[in-house]
Order: C-alpha cells, then structure tokens, then sequence
C-alpha cells in the first residue's frame, strides 16, 4: 500500500508499505477514506520529537470502511468507522473511569519506561506519533491496523459525508474536552488563546455550554474570522495588547475562565530540550509558555483556566504566586476521546456543531508530503488539509 | 538508629538494608539484591492467581523467560535470556504457597542466577487485584554485572516492571499490546 513515511526534518514521502494485517483478536483493518494532517504533525515534519524513526508511518486523524476484523472485534466488514487517535482497551481502571488517554495497555511495555521517567507513569499509545507513544502505524495511509477496535472506533450512519465527521477522531472532542474543563457557567466570559481548530471548537462548544461572551486570541486574521463567524469576539495580538483588552471587555473583572489552546493541539511527549527548540523556532508565532502565563494573570479571581495545549517537559517562570493568590482551578489532559464521541456525533447530525467549515483544502493521499509542506507555511490560508486516497486531483 | 521508621515497602529503603529487609521473611531466601514492583490488574484475585499458578503460561508475558518446564507440583526448570545472547537456568522450588494469596520460590543449589522471592496477591474490591513482585537475585558477576545488566535493559527492576505490565495488559485486554503491522513481524519483535 501506499503511506506518508517520516524520514527526517522536513522529509516526508509516499513510500509503498506492506499492507497491515490483523495481529491481535481485537484488532480492525479499515480502508482509510479521509485522514486530515493535524498541528501535531508539524512537530514531526520539523523534526522536534524524539524517538521517530526513519519510514514510520504518519497520521492519527483518520476514518474510513472496515475490511478485515480480527475473532473478537465487533465490527462487521463494509461499516464506515471513525478512528479515535488514543489506543484505549475499554477494561482497565482508567477507561473504567472514561479517562481513556491514561490506558496503559494500548503501549508496549517497553515503550512504556520513557514515560515513566518524565511523567511518573505511562500514557496512551497513539497512533502515527514515535515510538514513545508505542510505534503504531498512522492513518496517513490506504490501510490502517486499528487495536481494540471493539472499543475505538465509532461507526457512522450511511449518507453521513466524511467531511463531517472526521474531526470526531481528535480535534472536536478535544476542543470540547477544553471547554468542559472550563467549567462554564450561565453568563460567563470565556477567553481562548489560540484560533487553530481546537481553539475553533472550543468556541463553538462554549457557546453551546451556555457561555454568554467567548473572547478570541489569535494573529492569523483568517482564523480570527473564523471565531467571529461563531459569534466570538476577537483580540488579534500583534494589533493590541491582550491583558489590557481583556480587563476593559469585562470590566476589570476579567473572563471567568480562560483555555490555553495555543500549542497546535500538539500530543507529544516533548523531552525538555525538545521543548527548548520548540520555543525557539518560528512557527508556533507565540511561545507555548506565554500564553499560559497571559491567561493566569488575565483570569479573574477565582476562575477556572483549561490548558488542552501540550505541554511536556518543564516551564520556566509559571506564575504559581497567582495561581494560588486568585484561587484558580486548572484542568487539563489529553483527550477522552472514546468518551466524547458518541455526543458529539449527535450533535453533528443535528446540525448544533459545524465541523466543515474548518477544512481549507483537500487533496489526494499521494500529495501528502505538498499538504505537510502547505500546511506549515501557509498558517493564515490552511486552516486544516483533509486527504483523500481515492480521490485523484486537488479540489 | 533502627529501620524502619515507616510503612515504606523494604526495598524501597535508603539505608542499605533493603534485600534483608524484603526477603526475612522468605523461606530459604537467595540472592545480595532486590527489587520489587506492583501492579493493579482489573480483574478478580481468582482468575488472575489461578493464571499465575500456572508456570506454563508465564513465558507468554515474561519476555526473557524462554521456557518454563514444570517438573512437579513444586520443581521447575527456567531457562532465561541473559545479556549479550547468553543464556541462564535454574530450578525453581516453590516454598510456601497459600491460594489467592501468595507463591514464594527459591532456586535450588547450582543454579547460574540464584535467586528467590515471592509473588503477593491482594484484593482491592472494584480495582481487581494488586500483583506485587518482590525479587532477591545474585547478579551475575557482582556489580559489573549489574551494570552491564542495566546497559541491555536486562536490569531486574525495570525487566520486573515491563512483566508485569504485559501480565496486566493479557489479563484485561486479552491481547499484549504491539505495533507490529502483521503476525510474522509481531514474532520477530518478541515480547
């Protein structure tokens, strides 16, 4: 079959693989429809997480046709399935907890030690993300192995576009996740840094969660666009300064929470000197740290902050003195994605969340390493890059 | 001043005294280390004992345990990857075994590791079972040996903890977690 493989900073090909085969009792192959290049994927094209390895196979934002399910998987050949990108067992204490990103048994136990180490404990294993998070095969392929798919994937109604529903895998529910963390309460002020699609969804999804004003941070004006056309006001950080702005928008208040969405939605394990050359590179416009920081000092006594951006290693200056002094909660996690999915697939058919706005281009799996290309210098116009492997030419 | 002054597991001890500490309990105890690690497995004391009990099931779990031959109801015969491609066994005699609840072993005299120690199984109501491992072993070649142990990830604490992730991985998933894209590619990766 044909796959994007890694083979290096700025170095992604269409490489031909062997075909994936079922291993595992629970396994799935699903026939891959639509996959979309995530921010997180930036982070491997630039080179800036360890533990990659030349030919791996990219992509953890995918769905697509079930066509060979292993003895004890539950789905039936020819179902059109959503992929989550966490790999969770649905049996252990996490995922009876529905903390489905803390599953331990989706990573091999040898890929488990580094975790360990930096965090104290394992993590979920991903799909398409270094060999920390277990090595699996991506999406951004004619065929994936999917474990555990009798728990994973989440099977979608026939006439349903794929175009719809594809953000089910990861961004959606992660945007959704950040606002939930948010706590919102009737008449709140919710202000969001950062407008790439989970900040987007998490405006949409405070809204939905009964917030009466939600506060947009960005510098794209194409994304700030898009969180105006959801009814967000918006703060564009190069034009204005953004903790003045904020105290003068609700009256020397400030928002009642605030969520940190800057970071790309990255999902890496972020070694600290990884993080170092994270934030001395260009691309990320603001550094991750500094927008935790901002929202801090900007969110009123009180309030609530949710960070669904990725932080790895260790952040230098985190103003713990406000923190504590203001009374804030944090929540913040890789996402739940299994928990998630099956709500807001509802509310896609019900029309209460807009998912296709969000897609800029698309374009056949075969001009993958383009996409990557575009999706890395062009921020303002390619809002996301969906791929299609049996589409033929660049719509 | 004597040790302990807390409810800290022995082998979590800083003061030197940590193999004595965990193994004075132990029948016929073996080995100048020790390490121990737990696990909480999501299913009934039961199931995850009776599975244990059974050595012929171990090597699908424990990724240096090349076989097991049970000899009897007590007697059995391990032969173990050790770094750079070597090989060790023993005979392992069980001690003391109490059903749902404890398995204790040591190595029978002539063995190329000896080593000793004791597999803890508790009851943790809507959490399943904790499995605790506590291991006493003589390294080959002393120290040196330890180290170069280290070097391969042959080290029994860190071997110990990927154990029993796999033990728990089986008993809840069913399956052992791998990347590998089809079966042929799963046997060469090993365990």
């Amino acid at each position: 079959m044909k796959a994007l493989a890694w083979h290096g900073k700025h170095d992604v090909r269409m490489d031909t693989v062997d075909d994936p085969e079922i291993v595992n009792p629970r396994d799935c192959i699903i026939k891959v429809t639509s996959t979309a290049i995530c921010g997180s994927d930036l982070h491997l094209y630039d080179g800036y997480i360890p533990t990659m390895k030349a030919g791996d196979v990219l992509g953890h934002e995918f769905m697509g046709e079930v066509v060979e399910v292993g003895a004890k998987s539950t789905l039936k050949k020819g179902q059109r399935v959503v992929v989550p990108f966490t790999i969770a067992c649905g049996s252990c204490f996490h995922c009876g907890k529905h903390q489905y990103s803390a599953c331990p048994n989706g990573l091999p136990a040898d890929n488990q030690d580094i975790a360990r180490e930096l965090y104290g404990h394992e993590m979920a294993a991903l799909f398409g993300y270094s060999h920390m998070t277990g090595g699996y095969a991506g999406g951004q392929a004619e065929y994936v192995r999917v474990p555990f798919s009798d728990v994973g994937p989440i099977v979608i109604p026939d006439g349903v576009e794929d175009d719809k529903v594809l953000f089910l895998s990861d961004i959606l529910p992660t945007g959704w996740q950040a606002a939930e963390y948010a706590q919102i309460e009737p008449g709140d002020t919710v202000a969001v840094w950062g407008c790439g699609p989970v900040g987007l969804f998490a405006v949409q999804s405070a809204f939905l969660m009964g917030a009466e004003r939600v506060i947009a941070i960005d510098h794209f004006p194409r994304r700030l666009e898009l969180a105006k056309r959801f009814g967000a006001e918006t703060i564009n950080f190069e034009d204005s300064a953004t903790y003045d702005a904020l105290m003068e928008m609700t009256g020397g208040i400030g928002p009642d929470a605030v969520i940190d969405a800057v970071g790309l939605e990255a999902h890496g394990l972020f070694v600290d000197n990884v993080i170092d050359q994270i934030k001395a590179s260009t691309f990320l416009g603001t550094d991750r740290p500094h927008s935790i920081r901002q929202a801090i000092i900007a969110c009123r006594k009180g309030g609530r902050v949710s960070m669904p951006a990725v932080y790895g290693g260790f952040v230098d200056k985190f103003p713990l003195g406000a923190f504590m002094e203001k009374g804030l909660t944090l929540k913040t996690g890789q996402t739940h994605v299994q928990h998630y999915m099956p709500a807001l697939l509802n509310a896609i058919m019900e029309d209460k969340i807009d998912t296709e706005f969000l897609i800029s281009h698309r374009m056949p799996l075969m001009d993958a390493p383009k996409g990557y290309k575009m999706f890395k210098d062009q921020q303002n116009e390619a809002t996301k890059i969906v791929l299609k492997p049996g589409m033929t030419a660049t719509a | 001043m004597t040790y302990p002054r807390d409810d800290a597991p022995p082998t979590t001890s800083k003061h030197g005294d940590a193999t004595e500490a965990a193994t004075e309990s132990l029948i016929d105890p073996k080995g100048s280390s020790a390490v121990a690690q737990a696990v909480t497995i999501n299913r009934s004391i039961a199931e995850v004992y009776a599975y244990f009990r059974d050595f012929s099931n171990l090597p699908s779990f424990m990724e240096n345990v090349i076989s097991i031959e049970v000899k009897d109801d007590r007697l059995s015969h391990w032969t173990v990857k050790a770094p750079a491609g070597a090989k060790v066994a023993w005979d392992a005699r069980i001690t003391q075994e109490e059903p749902d609840r404890l398995i204790a072993w040591t190595s029978e005299p002539g063995a190329d590791v000896p080593n000793s120690g004791r597999i803890e199984f508790r009851d943790v109501g809507a959490r399943g079972t904790v499995v605790t491992a506590t291991i006493a072993y003589d390294p080959p070649g002393g120290i040196i040996g330890k180290v170069i142990a280290k070097m391969f990830q042959r080290e029994p604490s860190i071997q110990a903890r990927r154990d029993l992730a796999r033990f728990k991985q089986l008993m809840e998933t069913g399956e052992i977690a791998t990347p590998a894209m089809n079966p042929k590619q799963f046997e060469e990766m090993g365990l």
